[in-house]
Order: structure tokens, then sequence, then C-alpha cells
């Protein structure tokens, strides 16, 4: 199984700020024998890559809205070529911010409705969907996977939200909403169901030992089923 | 670098900038004042320059001599802590302290205060705070793992508190959360004392090879010093000589004294330090903290016993028209100076601009034995760098010792009160004052670096995971256990053994997570030491955490005094914050504070221990002096089988917590609230043994199937006893003494404490 997985080349964006870079390293060097190619924000081309991640943290400070510098750095305009060839990308907490801010994937992620940061082990409804990662975790009822954001409140309207439901892009809802997102939305998938946001840290969630769950594994994995 | 030779040689030729006019009696009193120098400290700045000052050179005196860097009423008394021990890598005296976790892994750790700028500017006081002690702690090559905070605010009540907390709260969170550095544990109390002087006392805790520690030395005449990080400001200037002073009621007019915090900034700095020192590119290397560029410069040419020439005009500056007093007293955050050999420079300097940072070669190592520093063509500062660290005023000050009014009937009176007020009335009360800190503790990013394991929100002490390479191959699991503790109403009724106390809270804590106590950093926080009853107190505490690190076995590796908490003659109550690191073999086996199944209540003490309530949280309820009665005697043979009969225990139990404020009855339902269970208590203990504080008294929660083992490892301690007090269930309620009190009706009681009415 782990076999499998180890002849994909995962990449990962860093960004100066960038700071559950290292996490999601250990994570899948752990658990599925996975090396992590680093990419410098200020490279201009993608290298040869079966799967992208981009991680969370305070890309440049977090300064104008949350992921939006991040999403004008140099190496952005190769990845959304990459996107764009239905390439597989994970975005998580800051990542995911980078990716609305790129449009790359629907709707906005703004400051929490309760004006602060909050960190918090929470439940996932997962929701219904066609994607590789519906299909992953479908036969769970709830996941258990922390979040620790300031901007995590996603928002969408509209036909634009209508359109999210109605395509099953909602990955999974929280159980207890902790930031006032439209819908409950913790993750959203692409149209093509290959690129992924979501606010709740799986790397978090990877060991018992960590005192929480495993959950964060099976997203973690779902990533990876989705680079082959 | 031509231009830094040419500068050199020009100092020679450099005329000196304008001196100190004495003879101006009006203006010569108050530069004084300003720079807050005694005109006895003036004569001895004299006699080392043999000549009058200029105007920048008393500035550095103003600060190199200011409480905050001198230590200078304090370090008297500082010199009878024990800092050595098997464990110890690098004692006092450093950036942080450090200790062997195990194999080359060890642990640099050190606590520091904020709190004269956090009471002035609570966001960036308490932001720079955190940020300050980050770069103590990076700054020797470890990278922070862990990040701890104690907050002390005046009463509820009192109008600035409602301003000050969620200030604070929010600089805290911000900074740590946005530097990746999870903030896993902290304290936080409301009292009247600390009305007008907030405590915010920051612990940041990293990881180092025990062969790759860094001190600050700047050795090697002709190398470059270098100044990487955020551009100079006007920012904090005066912040250590104002943190060296007692605060009146127009304090908040030293606003500019305070600095401001860019954690961003912060965050490429740690990573460029870290590679730099990986790569071994440096020579020496100091965080501008305290009196900015003064300092690091002095230190590090002090320790290396050489000179520094500097540059004023190449220092990058955020502002024009900066004076050379202004450039060299500046806090602006986020800086470093380092030293690096001339062929290292292009390496460095490529790391400097991955990292996007703004840096400049603004001097070199000297063999003059001075701190040389040239501004627009004048010689600004040219100052001898062992006379000014070496002759720097150490005080004894005058002392007055209070001994503690011990009346022996102050137990029985307190039992009487409480029965007459109801033990129901009581008990709320004591719920609502150490109630959940959940609110405070969510705006902390707790798990950011995937190695918490415990934090803040299991209530007890934190433990990480480390999983790291340089560990011994045989402790795959190993983890680090943290946490602080103070007990200011027990210093009150006696500074000695209330500091002893303030160790054992944390130690206990770290000891009821299942963890070996390995050294302690502290923070001294006390009010004004020229006054004789305060200097008293402070020694007093000194000897309260000495007499508790030989009797424990767990030095003191690092620290800092934080004396003037002092506002209109009011002195706060004596605070000396401890921070105690240790290691549990297996993190698997740590336990949390509180319970999560249903479960036997036991309550592990020592044979002899008895419950009291001299400057107890009952006591105070009840509106009692803090003087009255005796604090909880402490037995130190029970103290160490306890320690060691928790590590062996915390396999087999479900929970654990010390007895702290509030006795045995408090502790218990806190235990079960969090997780939504309640508790019957078996017999009737009666007020003392319920609500009485205590020494060397742990609670655990047990699973039925492993009360036969707790009972055979409690059984092999002599000094030790164990009871069964109880039964945690999902009933709902908690039964104790024929009462009933609902567990909806706790939770709620427990929810107030973070909010203002």
């Amino acid at each position: 199984m782990v076999a499998k997985y180890q002849q994909l080349k995962i990449g990962m964006i860093q960004f100066p700020g960038s700071n559950c870079d290292w996490d999601l390293i250990d994570a899948y060097q752990r658990h599925f024998g996975i090396t992590v190619q680093v990419i410098w924000h200020q490279e201009t081309d993608l290298p040869k890559l079966d799967g992208l991640l981009i991680p969370g943290g305070f890309s440049f400070g977090d300064f104008l809205r949350s992921g939006c510098l991040a999403a004008h750095s140099n190496i952005m305009a190769s990845v959304k070529t990459y996107a764009k060839k239905g390439g597989a990308i994970l975005g998580i907490c800051n990542g995911f911010q980078v990716l609305t801010e790129s449009h790359l994937l629907p709707g906005a992620l703004i400051q929490n409705d309760c004006g602060t940061f909050v960190c918090r082990g929470l439940s996932l409804s997962p929701c219904e969907g066609d994607s590789g990662y519906h299909k992953l975790i479908s036969d769970k009822d709830s996941l258990s996977i922390p979040v620790a954001h300031a901007d995590g409140r996603y928002v969408i309207f509209g036909d634009e939200r209508k359109k999210l439901l109605d395509q099953g892009q909602v990955l999974f809802s929280y159980e207890d909403n902790p930031n006032g997102s439209v819908d409950s939305i913790a993750g959203v998938v692409s149209e093509n169901g290959r690129i992924v946001g979501m606010m709740p840290h799986p790397e978090r969630a990877t060991d018992l030992l960590m005192g929480s769950s495993e959950d964060g594994r099976i997203i973690l994995k779902a990533f990876l089923e989705s680079c082959f | 670098m031509k231009d830094i030779k040419f500068t050199v040689d020009a100092i020679k030729k450099t005329s000196r900038a304008v001196e100190v006019d004495e003879n101006n009696s009006t203006i010569f009193q108050e530069l004084l004042k300003i720079n807050r120098l005694s005109l006895e400290e003036y004569k001895l700045l004299k006699s080392i320059m043999n000549r009058a000052p200029t105007f920048a050179e008393l500035g550095v005196f103003s600060s190199m001599w200011s409480e905050h860097c001198s230590y200078k009423s304090s370090i008297k008394h500082l010199k009878r802590f024990p800092t050595t021990g098997e464990h110890v890598v690098v004692g006092p005296g450093e950036n942080a302290g450090v200790v062997r976790l195990s194999g080359k892994l060890c642990a640099a750790f050190k606590m520091e205060s904020h709190n004269h700028p956090s009471y002035i500017e609570p966001y960036q006081g308490a932001a720079t705070g955190v940020g300050g002690i980050l770069r103590d702690v990076f700054c020797m090559g470890a990278r922070p793992i862990a990040n701890l905070n104690c907050l002390h605010f005046g009463s509820k009540k009192h109008p600035r508190t409602p301003y000050l907390f969620p200030q604070v709260v929010k600089g805290v969170g911000d900074y740590g959360n946005c530097m990746g550095i999870p903030t896993v544990g902290g304290r936080l109390m409301f009292d009247d004392t600390y009305n007008g002087n907030c405590l915010v006392n920051a612990m940041s805790v990293g990881l180092i090879h025990e062969d790759r520690i860094f001190k600050g030395y700047a050795s090697g005449v002709g190398n470059y010093v270098v100044y990487v990080g955020s551009a100079t400001g006007r920012d904090g200037i005066h912040g250590a000589s104002m943190a060296s002073d007692s605060f009146d009621s127009s304090a908040n007019e030293e606003r500019s004294a305070v600095q401001v915090g860019d954690p961003f900034t912060e965050k490429l700095l740690m990573e460029a330090t870290l590679e730099v020192l990986e790569k071994d590119l440096v020579v020496g290397l100091q965080d501008m903290g305290a009196a900015g560029l003064t300092s690091s410069s002095f230190e590090m040419a002090s320790r290396a016993n050489n000179g520094l020439f500097i540059d004023l005009n190449k220092v990058p500056t955020r502002t024009s028209g900066m004076t050379a007093n202004e450039l060299m007293l500046s806090e602006s955050q986020e800086r470093m100076l380092m030293v690096v050999e001339p062929s290292k420079w292009s390496a460095i300097e490529k790391v400097f601009k991955h990292w996007d940072l703004a840096y400049a070669i603004i001097g070199e190592v000297t063999e003059t034995s001075r701190v040389q520093a040239v501004y627009n063509n004048k010689l600004e500062i040219d100052i001898p760098v062992g006379p000014i660290t070496d002759s720097a005023p150490r005080y004894d000050r005058p002392m007055e010792f209070k001994t503690p009014l011990n009346d022996p009937k102050f137990d029985q009176v307190v039992v009487d009160t409480v029965n007459e007020q109801g033990l129901s009335t009581v008990l709320n009360k004591a719920i609502e004052l150490t109630g959940d800190k959940e609110k405070l503790y969510e705006q902390y990013d707790r798990h950011v670096g995937a190695k918490t394991v415990l934090s803040s929100e299991q209530e007890g002490a934190a433990v990480q995971w480390l999983r790291s390479e340089w560990s011994d191959p045989s402790e795959p699991n190993l983890g680090m256990v943290v946490a602080t503790g103070v007990q200011p109403a027990y210093c009150v009724n006696d500074p000695k053994e209330g500091a002893a106390h303030s160790m054992l809270k944390a130690v206990r804590m770290v000891v009821a997570a299942g963890g070996t106590p390995l050294a302690a950093t502290d923070c001294l926080n006390y009010g004004n030491p020229e006054v004789p009853e305060i200097m008293g107190q402070f020694s007093a505490g000194v000897d309260g955490i000495s007499e508790t690190c030989r009797q424990l076995d767990v030095p003191i590796v690092s620290g800092n005094v934080s004396l003037y908490n002092e506002t209109d003659g009011s002195s706060i109550d004596p605070t000396p914050m401890m921070g105690v690191v240790g290691k549990i073999k297996d993190v698997s086996w740590a336990s949390p504070a509180i319970v999560s199944e249903e479960s036997e209540l036991f309550l592990v003490s020592g044979v002899n221990t008895k419950p009291s309530f001299g400057a107890s949280l009952v006591s105070g309820i009840l509106g009692f002096e803090k003087t009255r009665g005796q604090i909880p005697i402490i037995d130190w043979q029970a103290e160490r089988q306890a320690m060691s009969a928790m590590v062996q225990l915390s396999q087999h139990v479900l929970a654990a917590r010390d007895v702290a404020s509030g006795g045995v009855l408090v502790c218990a339902i806190k235990m079960g609230l969090a997780n939504g269970f309640g508790l019957t208590l078996d017999a009737q203990l009666g007020v003392l043994n319920l609500l009485g504080e205590r020494s060397a008294s742990y609670l655990i929660a047990v699973k039925s199937e492993s009360v036969k083992t707790v009972e055979e490892i409690s059984g092999t301690f002599d000094q030790l006893s164990l009871t069964r007090l109880g039964r945690y269930t999902t009933d709902g309620e908690f039964g104790f003494e024929g009462l009933v009190m609902s567990l909806d009706d706790a939770k709620s009681l427990n929810r107030g404490l973070c909010y203002f009415n």
C-alpha cells in the first residue's frame, strides 16, 4: 500500500510565513513514506508533480487579506496552469485561503464571526458528492480534526452557492460551526474534484499519541489517491 | 568593505560629539532624571570615562545600568540559586538556559516579563513580550516548540481590566500564532493587587542539539558586525529604563517607550537565524532586545574581551533624522546583531536575501576593548567595555522581614464561617473564581508543530511528543512536560514559603501529568526594591525557591527579574512566576487533568499532610486577610515520594491533578466538569478536608480495573497515603456532604471567568 504511494512526486509551495509546512512534510514522511519536495514561492516553474500541497500558516504575514499576497507570488502562475491541466491540489487553512484568493476554488474566507482566532478540536460531517475525497470519507459518520484560524469563515452566495451545493462540491461541514461559515462549510472540492481546500488541519490529527484522532490521515490519503 | 576600514581609521580624526554640561544645573538635573541615573551613578560613570559623557553615552549608561539590564538590586540575591545539576547543560547568564532531555536532545528555555509595556500599550506590549522571549531561545540555535504565559490583571471590576485583558490576550495570541509556535499553557489571575500593574510573563521552550548550542561572542578582530532584521525606528526608546521605574498615574504618556511587534518579520528572522547557525556562517550573535543595539553590542564585546566599532550611519532606519542616542537605544523589534567572518559574507548574504530581510554591515570587531560609534562624522560613543559591565552599580538594599502571623485558631474560624454562610455559597464562588479559561486559550494555536499531546484545554501541564532524531533511540515516544506556577497570596502570608509553593505548584503540575521535572526558570515580579519590606520579600523569595531547587534537585537555569511593579506608591503582591521543564519517557502515559470516562477518585497525599486555610482561595472569598493563618506546611520527603509515585502511577491513571486552590473539592469538581462528569463523594469529609489547601497532594481518577495496581504502587511509599474519595459518573451531578450541585449549574458558574459584565 505504502509502496504504491512512494512513487508519487508530491510538491509543497512554501511562502514566507508558511508555518504548517514541516508538520505536513513530517506527516507524509511518517505515514506514507513520501518525501515532499519543497518549492519556494519565488520559483517561476513547478517541477513535474503528481500532486501539490499548499500548507497552513500566515503567508506574507496575511497582510492585506489572508492568502492575498501569496496568491500573487511568482509561483502561482504555474500553479494555475497546473490546475487547469487537472492537477491535484490540497490547500489547508492558509492554503485554502490562497486557493480562494487565486480563484482556483469558489467563495472567500473572511474573519471569523466571533472576531477572534479559534483553535478547537471539532467534528466534521461528510457531505454528499462524487469526488474521490467524498468516496473515501463516505463511510465515516464524522471526522475529528482540529481547526486554528482567525479568517476561516467561508462565504459564498447566490448562484455560486447553489452551484456548489447542487454539484456536491462541499466536502464536509462543521457539526458545531466555529466561525460563521455559510452552511457550516469546512472544506470544498473543485468542479473537477481535483482541488480541495479545507480549514481544518488533517496533519494535526494523524496520531492517537497527539491526543486527537487519526482521521486526518484519511484526508492525507485521499489527496494521494487523487494524484494517480 | 573598504568603506568600513576607512571609517575605523577615521575614528582618530573624528571629533567627539558634544559632552554633557554639568554646570548648567537645571538641564543637568533634567538629563539625569530622563536617563534615570542617580548623581552617584553619574559620578561613577565619569570616573570610568575620565571625562563628561556625550548625550549618547549617557543614554548607554542609563540603559546598561538600568535595573532591567544590570539586575543591580537583585544580583546579590540571585547568586544564591542552585544552578547546576546532572541535566544542566547551560545555566544562567546566557540568553536561555539549557537542560538535557535525552541523548543529545536538549531544551533551551527562559521566562521573561513585559509588565510595564503591557500596562501602557497592552496589545503591542504583550506581543513584543512573546517576540522577545522567542528571540532569546532561537538566538541560541534552538527551534522554539512551546510558548507559555502567565497573565495577572487587576480586579475584573477595575475600569482598566476589561481593556487590558482582551488586548493582552490578542497580543500574545497573534504573535505566537503567526510565528507558528504553539501556546500550550498559561495561567490567568484577576486580583486587586494588579490594578495598577498588570503582569505579562512569557516563557518559551525550544529544542536544540547539545553540541550545537550557540553563545553570543564578538570574536575575531576584523570580523564584520552585521545588522539583520527590521529597520530601526523610534519605538521603545528607553524601554529598559522605563521597565526599571515605578508608575504614576501619567503612565499613559510613556506609550512611545513601547515597542511595536511584527511577528511575520520575526518568523523570517527566526528561519534565517536558524539557517545561518545550522550552516555555521556566524561567529557570534545576539538579539537586540532591551536597550537594543547598546546592550547587544556591549554584551557580545564583553564576552569576547574585544571591542566593536559601529558606524551608525549604516544602520537601516525606518525614519529619518534619528539621533545617535535614539539609534543606540531604540528597541525596535525583530533585529539581530551578528559577527561574521568576511569569507562567509557572500554565503550569509544569500540567506538574508532568501528570507527577504533588511541587513547591513554596520561595523567590525576591534582589539580596542571599547565600543566606539560614529555618526555623521562625530564620535558619539567611546566607552571601555569591561568597566561598564564590571563596574555596574550593585546595591545591597536594606531589607525588612515580617514574621508571618500564625493564628492557630484561624482554620477553625474559616470552617465556622463557611458553615455560617453555607458550603454551597462558598463553593459557587470558588468555582467561579477558578473558572474555565477556554475562551482565552482558544485564541492561541495550541497544535501547530504537530507535537501537542496535552495543552491548556486539558487544564494541566503541557505535554509534547518530541520525535527528535537527537534523543535516545530507545525512547521513540519521548515527551517534554512543561508547566508554570505561582502562589501570590501565599507569598503575602510568607514570602519565603510562598515562593517555595510557587515553584512547587509548577513542579506538581509536571508531576501530575507523569513528568519528571528537570530544571526551572523564573520571572520574579516584585514591587519597589527601594522599599525595605519589598526587598525583604524578594530576598526571602529567592531563599524559598533555592530551598525547593535543592530539596527536589531541580536547578534554576535561566530567569528574569521585574521590579518596580508599583503604582502611586503601592507595590504588587510578590509574584515569583516559575516555569518547570520535565520529561516523560512515553507520551502515551501522560495524564490529563480532566477525566474522560467513569472512574474512581483517589487522593494521594503525604501521611503527615494537613489541610489549612491561610491565604487560601476560600479565606479570600470570605474576606479574610492573606496574612492570617498558616499556609500549607511543606513536607519535603512526602513531596519527593509523591513525585516518584506519580511518575509510576501515570501509566495506570486516567487523569491526575495536584490539589491546589480551593482544595480537594474544588479541584475534584473541575476534574470532572470539562468533559461533563459528575462526582459522588463517599464520605463526609468536613469543610477543612474539602476546601483546605495542602502540600504533596494529588487527585487521581482510576478505572476500576486499575485500582489494584494503583494501590500496590502507592503502598510502596511509606510517606504517602492513598484514600478513595468517590466516583465520577455520567449522572450529571456532584454530591458531597449531603448536598447536590447539578452539572449544569457548575458549568454555568465555571464559564464566567473570562467574561465582563
